[in-house]
């Protein structure tokens, strides 16, 4: 007998090992007969896997934590025990922003410090001839993409909020926005920042694994309820997908993952871009410049599956940054409480302490460190020490 | 009624986000019918933010179709360009609403403070209308297919009437009396002569 599932994704490449789990097989093999239902807006994955149109999702890990603590929209407690993909995010600016970068750049363009630096200098150029402040893109406000692109600036002293401004796209009007010069700039996930430098309307700036080479991206989301009551089901899907990113990960699969992912109901974009995206190789200008960096998108290699609490802590971190979220023990606790690596162990018959399994539970004494191109380093421990030397003060929640 | 005097609130603004003509004419001709007189359907997705702010509305519908929803979450951050703070679409403790609007395939988006009471039969007159049109649209691909169907069936009696010689009633009976035979629809049947007829060409 097969338990039926219904899964919403949004078509973008951090899907693979959901939609290889299914169009291989590897559901069906754990017994699921899972219904992919693609979406056209996060917002929509969030509201049908809360109200229960949805089993499971793909979904975006701040707004995964979001939902669970009921930051700007209704609060349903999620578990995410299965990590989609770390990293794979870029940042694409336009052919004027980008020579104007350069411009400014003073070392290796490479570096996403220098390319901070070259944006200070271009943002403050901008102000004193008084130009419109520059516009960049980004998927959602609870999203990755948002604090990837505050860290990064505000590295250098740009102030998100005053120097530039922040405008939510959704992915597909990525492209089109850039080459109409609606926006100067976006962060997003693949295949938008190769289809924008294939049509020559953009150039990758960085990678964000450059920026955080290990940074949660999406993970396979569930209502907590749901979760606690079928907990072999969610087992089962978990170790489709483990399989699935197994599968994934091998280079000489690459063509195949490359061809289900390219199909009209799954992404329906060229094969041969998902491909440089799974092989950590992309176009980054239009002249066909390559850039690789191991880590842009990793899909379940080195323990990139396996959730990990500081991982939501750092987002957690973020959201209180920005004003989006109060700093409070309690809330801090319940965000890390959303990333289940005991579920993603239990799912593969592993028990705490054995081989493999990095972490014993979602106690937080052994967790990895979430590393950053700059800034202090992140302790879950002391959020309030990591927010402080960032230059976080009580000031945030503005109200001009 | 209840006891609580007539109060003359202003009609509140509600604005439809949809790039469906005919769907939007059908709720804001429901809406104007209910006596909310203050609705703007806006259809281009371009500059989608700065036109709701210049609008500055109470209510706002989009339906789940369309992908800048995500746009209009971040009137829920707090920002300059926001007037007044955007609630979530209903009330929390509301979850047999918020099922029922996401079901019927449309999410909305209120001012705080606006009282519930208001809200509610905007809401529910919002899913109804979505749903006539859900079944609308239904029932139009249904006739589009039959209409279909029925010229299929003319052509194939056609073919039947010239080939073996039989009235137009003959060449019908044929068709229906086969499909029950073979347990199919008779479109069905009428199709295979189609073929089968372009292949012996």
């Amino acid at each position: 007998m097969s338990t039926a599932l219904h899964v919403g994704f949004i078509p973008l490449i951090d899907a693979a090992a959901l939609l290889v789990a299914v169009d291989k097989g590897f559901t069906k093999a754990e017994g699921l007969d899972v219904t992919l239902a693609p979406e056209v807006s996060w917002s929509n994955v969030r509201d049908k896997l809360n109200v229960g149109l949805f089993d499971a999702a793909h979904l975006m890990a701040p707004i995964a934590i979001a939902s669970s603590l009921g930051f700007g929209h209704v609060k349903v407690p999620l578990v995410a025990s299965f990590n989609l993909g770390l990293n794979g995010n870029a940042i694409t600016v336009s052919p004027a922003l980008h020579a104007a970068i350069l411009r400014e750049v003073e070392g290796d363009p490479f570096d996403p410090m220098v390319t901070a630096r070259a944006l200070a200098h271009v943002v403050a150029t901008r102000r004193k001839s008084g130009a419109e402040p520059l516009t960049f893109g980004m998927t959602f406000p609870f999203s990755t993409h948002n604090y990837q692109l505050r860290f990064w600036m505000a590295a250098a002293g740009v102030d998100p909020d005053e120097d530039v401004r922040l405008v939510v796209l959704p992915p597909p009007y990525m492209v089109d926005s850039l080459a109409k010069r609606q926006v100067d700039a976006f962060c997003v996930g693949d295949p938008w920042n190769s289809i924008a430098v294939d049509l020559g309307v953009g150039h990758i700036l960085n990678f964000v694994s450059d920026i955080l080479p290990r940074a949660v991206e999406k993970v396979l989301a569930v209502r907590q309820s749901w979760a606690e009551r079928n907990p072999q089901v969610l087992a089962a899907l978990v170790r489709a997908a483990v399989h699935a990113a197994d599968f994934i990960e091998q280079p000489e699969n690459r063509a195949e993952v490359a061809d289900i992912l390219a199909h009209p109901e799954r992404m329906g974009v060229p094969a041969d871009v998902i491909q440089r995206a799974l092989a950590c190789r992309l176009k980054i200008a239009p002249d066909g410049t390559m850039h690789e960096d191991k880590n842009y998108l990793l899909v379940g290699r080195d323990g990139a599956a396996r959730p990990d609490p500081a991982q939501a802590a750092w987002l957690y971190a973020q959201m209180v940054r920005w004003g989006q979220a109060p700093l409070s023990p309690a809330a801090l606790e319940a965000a890390m409480a959303v990333f289940r690596p005991g579920l993603y162990d239990a799912a593969l018959g592993r028990r705490p302490g054995d081989a493999g399994s990095v972490l014993s539970d979602n106690g937080i004494g052994e967790l990895r460190l979430v590393d950053a191109f700059a800034g202090p380093r992140f302790d879950p421990h002391n959020l309030e020490g990591y927010l402080a030397s960032l230059g976080y003060s009580h000031h945030e929640t503005r109200s001009d | 009624m209840g006891a609580e005097p007539p109060v003359k609130e202003p009609s509140p603004k509600i604005v439809i986000v949809d790039e469906s003509p005919i769907r939007a004419a059908i709720l804001e001709e429901g809406l104007l019918e209910a006596g909310f007189t203050g609705v703007v359907h806006i259809s281009e997705m371009q500059s989608l933010l700065s036109r709701i702010y210049a609008l500055d509305p109470d209510v706002i519908l989009i339906d789940l179709e369309n992908p800048s929803r995500d746009i209009l979450e971040q009137m829920f951050q707090v920002s300059r360009a926001v007037r007044r703070p955007i609630a979530m679409f209903v009330d929390q403790s509301d979850s047999a609403s918020i099922q029922a609007s996401v079901d019927a395939g449309v999410s909305a988006y209120i001012v705080d403070g606006l009282k519930k009471e208001r809200i509610k039969p905007i809401l529910d007159l919002c899913i109804s209308r979505f749903n006539a049109f859900a079944k609308l649209q239904d029932e139009l691909e249904r006739a589009k297919s039959a209409l279909e169907d029925r010229k299929v069936i003319d052509r194939a009696k056609g073919i039947l009437m010239k080939l073996k010689g039989l009235t137009e009633e003959e060449a019908y009976v044929l068709l229906r009396s086969t499909a029950m035979r073979e347990k199919k629809k008779i479109g069905e049947i009428a199709q295979s002569i189609l073929t089968a007829s372009e292949l012996l060409k």
